[in-house]
């Protein structure tokens, strides 16, 4: 595991890049990579990060410009040999508009902008991304987000249920989601986006360390 | 080569919620404005655009709205198209 490097995805516009790579660094002593969007070569890096932020101003849709870099174009492949993607935040917004993940995430139901820390069911186990063992577990995780109300048709949501797609669910519903939904992983349980951000609770001095296990879990084959 | 204006309107679909629609709809309640039974906000794209006949820029129009202006798991579309 030595050489094992996480890509962590820059747009213009991404925020969290370096919260990613210093949690992974840092806290984990897992190495990482810039990956600048215009670049397609993704040889090098064995996971890859799409970090929170707002990429291309969320004009339009948030992630809907985000979507045709040229690295998203090379993630298809990258995702189909299994290697693990997170998405964060935004990241997850440009996975769900890019169709790795499907439903979309729009405007808060409230219309505010959400910064606060959330209580999280952890649903499936699918993927190894929580440590939920064979207990229920709840975590706790910071979110902030304008646009994070997770929507899809009623096909889509029966289709996540029944598959266990389902990664996470807000115990206290605050923007209005769909089913509570928080994070969904792929059938292959090797992509998983979500609105919370793992990478802002990694350490005691900031608040807690429930992010810690799905960041490590970027390592898993 | 022929040249069109187009314009097409973005509307989130009505199984979607719009709390801006909303918000604008309790402030027009505000303003005095009666008897408005819904309101909703969608976007307005126009765009100029050539190519060899309406057909050839319809299909281009429809793959730009179909794969960029909209995304169709939550907003529909329509355009109108003039020759210039």
């Amino acid at each position: 595991m030595d050489n094992f490097t996480v890509g962590v995805v820059v747009f213009p516009g991404s925020n969290c890049d370096r919260d990613v790579s210093w949690a992974l660094e840092g806290c984990l002593d897992i190495r990482t990579k810039y990956l600048w969007h215009e670049s397609s070569d993704l040889s090098d890096v064995d996971a890859i990060v799409l970090p929170g932020g707002f990429s291309y101003g969320d004009y339009l849709r948030c992630g809907a410009i985000a979507r045709f870099s040229p690295l998203i174009n090379a993630l298809d492949e990258f995702v189909k040999s299994g290697k693990r993607v997170l998405g964060i935040c935004n990241g997850f917004q440009i996975l769900t508009e890019s169709g790795f993940l499907p439903g979309a995430l729009v405007a808060n139901k409230n219309l505010n902008f959400i910064c606060d820390d959330v209580e999280l069911d952890i649903v499936s186990s699918k993927g190894g991304w929580f440590n939920n063992g064979d207990e229920k577990q709840t975590i706790k995780l910071p979110i902030a987000h304008g646009e994070g109300r997770y929507h899809c048709d009623s096909d889509t949501l029966k289709k996540l249920v029944d598959n266990e797609l389902i990664a996470l669910r807000y115990k206290n519903n605050p923007n209005g989601s769909s089913f509570d939904i928080a994070g969904i992983i792929n059938e292959k349980g090797n992509v998983l986006g979500l609105m919370p951000h793992p990478e802002r609770a990694c350490d005691e001095t900031i608040g807690g360390t429930d992010g810690l296990f799905t960041l490590k879990s970027l390592i898993l084959k | 080569m022929d040249q069109f204006a187009v314009k097409v309107i973005v509307r989130l679909r009505p199984s979607v919620l719009d709390p801006a629609g909303e918000a604008t709809k309790s402030a027009s309640v505000k303003l005095g404005a009666e008897g408005i039974k819904s309101l909703r906000i969608g976007k307005m794209i126009e765009v100029k655009i050539e190519g060899n006949g309406e057909n050839e820029v319809r299909e281009k129009i429809d793959l730009l709205c179909d794969r960029l202006f909209a995304n169709t798991v939550i907003e529909d579309y329509e355009y109108s198209l003039e020759k210039l």
